[in-house]
């Protein structure tokens, strides 16, 4: 008897192999919070910060638990940014170009898995040299066609080419639909195409419902992507009209334009409270839909061969 | 029966044509042309008037200034700290994530909450958001400047190798961000590999060191390549990358103006494919050692 036990409490320590034992265990989890803390230490600095008064701020023994919870910082940061506008036009240049360049980039990707096409192979290597080469080579001469076409500093700018399938990261997603639809079984359209379906009937009615995962994980990464974007939307839409992203970043210049003549200086809570006002409504999507991001990659076939 | 001419292979290349002509348009319009038309700018002198732009060929004048400017000299150093930065990041990005995605692929409880926790940088880190976090010092772990590490390397180091690699420390936590992506491109061929291999290694007498370098690594390596390539383009176009936001001051400062900033957005694009060429290499030159061990 004693000698099964002891030999129970070996296996349940150590483990047949080194991750399944209880130290093996145990190690992995210490690793895994441990490094995720240190990887998420800016963010929960800047909450921290973010919610601490003036005395907190340069009280060295107040580190990461403020003495009350200040909400005067979030106060500021929603008038200097104008939060309401400007969430809506954020929201109109983000969520429009997001799901046009879903559309567009399923119907190429639809195309390329289910049809015999001449030369398809020149059109892949297309499609993997948009992804390669940076949009800052053909972006002035985009930027002098919008001024052309009168769409400059408008949110035309941004929905124009995504709804052409030319915006952000869009060969990444033709890719996704491609593996996609690849996947479907062609069974289905053939006994569509019996009973008399034409190709398009077949994508509208066997092709895209079938496809939701593929769609949804195509949309969220294109919204999080058209939000976090600024490079190219800085130049397109400028000066007039700011995304969020943009009012963070001319942030200095923003708050002394609204806050200038009253005595609050601009430190550095008020900057992280404002922070967290811009990534709110990812994060928010994110918690929501955290499954369709993380398992989205390997659902859509992606890292297929 | 009207279409009875149309053989059925024409027939399925116009649907799919018909298909892919939204893109194709877009493409045309908006990628190729504007790419030839980048070219043509980059040998020329574009000159903004009031009746619209004035665009002269000059030849080389806007390389030449490139070589020979201050704001060239600019360019071509940010151009060069871009490329020893991203020489460590992309190993150390690769590394982390390998690790990471190895511990995720483990039996234990609570896996969708981490790799959740560690997909999230992905959702947030805009050019803003990080510029913010590195300005107000969030970005390092306070050890490292404590322990007079970015002294140290300094001081061992040359100027221009100097400012990269101690950047590289300063702003640690902020690179292991850009490996979201990337661990779940691993987790996802880790999860392709036959468990059994596993089990027929380790009665042949394997142990976990060597069935991780002997299986696990050489499962993975074909996705090295893709997770590679994603970190080099994805730090490339990131916003705050300061090669690129050259281009863009450029443009409308005085003494340069688009053709100077087409000539260096194409230098730009020439020094990616040579990164990207010479990561290549790096990567037949390891799957080759191994093939032959």
């Amino acid at each position: 008897m004693k000698k099964i036990s002891k030999s129970k409490i070996k296996h349940f320590l150590l483990g047949k192999s080194f991750n399944d034992g209880f130290f093996g265990k145990i190690s992995v989890y210490l690793l895994l919070i441990i490094i995720g803390f240190v990887y998420l230490f800016p963010l929960l600095k800047m909450f921290a910060y973010s919610i601490k008064d003036l005395e907190d701020l340069v009280n060295p023994t107040v580190q990461w638990i403020p003495t009350k919870l200040y909400l005067e910082n979030y106060r500021i940061s929603l008038k200097v940014l104008n939060y309401g506008v400007t969430l809506v036009f954020s929201l109109l240049v983000t969520l429009l170009p997001a799901i046009l360049q879903t559309i567009t980039t399923s119907l190429m990707g639809y195309a390329l898995a289910k049809f015999k096409v001449r030369g398809k192979i020149i059109i892949f290597a297309i499609i993997l040299l948009t992804y390669l080469l940076p949009v800052q080579v053909y972006m002035i001469p985009r930027y002098v066609l919008f001024d052309r076409f009168g769409i400059l500093e408008t949110a035309w700018a941004i929905i124009l080419p995504a709804i052409f399938g030319q915006g952000l990261s869009s060969a990444i997603f033709i890719l996704i639909f491609y593996q996609f639809f690849r996947m479907q079984p062609k069974s289905l359209d053939e006994s569509a195409e019996i009973d008399g379906a034409s190709a398009y009937q077949t994508f509208m009615k066997i092709g895209v419902p079938l496809a939701g995962p593929a769609y949804l994980t195509a949309f969220l990464f294109s919204f999080v992507w058209y939000w976090n974007e600024t490079y190219t939307s800085s130049l397109f839409i400028g000066s007039d009209l700011y995304t969020l992203q943009l009012k963070l970043f001319n942030f200095t210049s923003q708050f002394n334009v609204t806050q200038g003549l009253s005595d609050q200086a601009l430190n550095e809570a008020i900057r992280y409270s404002a922070t967290i006002l811009i990534i709110l409504p990812v994060l928010l999507v994110y918690i929501i839909m955290q499954k369709w991001f993380v398992e989205g990659i390997d659902r859509t076939g992606i890292t297929g061969e | 029966m009207r279409k009875k001419n149309l053989n059925r292979r024409t027939r399925e290349e116009l649907v799919a044509w018909s298909f892919m002509s939204i893109w194709v348009i877009g493409f045309l319009v908006l990628t190729m042309i504007p790419i030839f038309t980048s070219l043509y700018y980059s040998f020329s002198d574009v000159i903004l008037s009031g009746e619209g732009i004035i665009v002269t060929f000059n030849g080389f004048a806007n390389y030449a200034q490139v070589f020979s400017s201050a704001e060239g000299f600019n360019f071509l150093r940010s151009v060069s700290d871009f490329a020893i930065e991203i020489l460590f990041k992309v190993p150390i990005i690769t590394v982390f994530a390998i690790i990471i995605a190895v511990l995720l692929n483990q039996k234990i409880k609570g896996r969708g909450f981490f790799r959740a926790i560690y997909f999230l940088p992905v959702i947030i880190a805009s050019g803003p958001v990080i510029n913010q976090l590195i300005n107000q010092g969030a970005a390092t772990v306070p050890l490292v400047e404590e322990l007079g590490f970015i002294d140290l390397i300094n001081q061992t180091f040359s100027e221009s190798i100097a400012r990269p690699v101690a950047n590289i420390f300063s702003e640690l936590i902020i690179i292991l961000w850009f490996s979201g992506v990337q661990i779940l491109l691993f987790i996802a061929a880790l999860q392709k590999i036959d468990r059994a291999t596993y089990e027929a290694a380790m009665i042949d007498g394997a142990g976990v060191w060597e069935s991780f370098w002997k299986i696990t690594i050489p499962a993975l390596s074909n996705m090295v390549l893709v997770s590679v390539v994603f970190t080099i383009i994805n730090l490339a176009t990131f916003s705050e990358n300061e090669a690129i936001q050259h281009i863009k001051t450029n443009m409308f400062a005085l003494e340069t103006g688009f053709g100077f900033s087409s000539a260096i957005a194409w230098l730009y694009f020439l020094a990616l494919g040579i990164i990207l060429t010479v990561f290549f290499l790096i990567f037949k030159g390891f799957s080759k050692d191994r093939r032959r061990r």
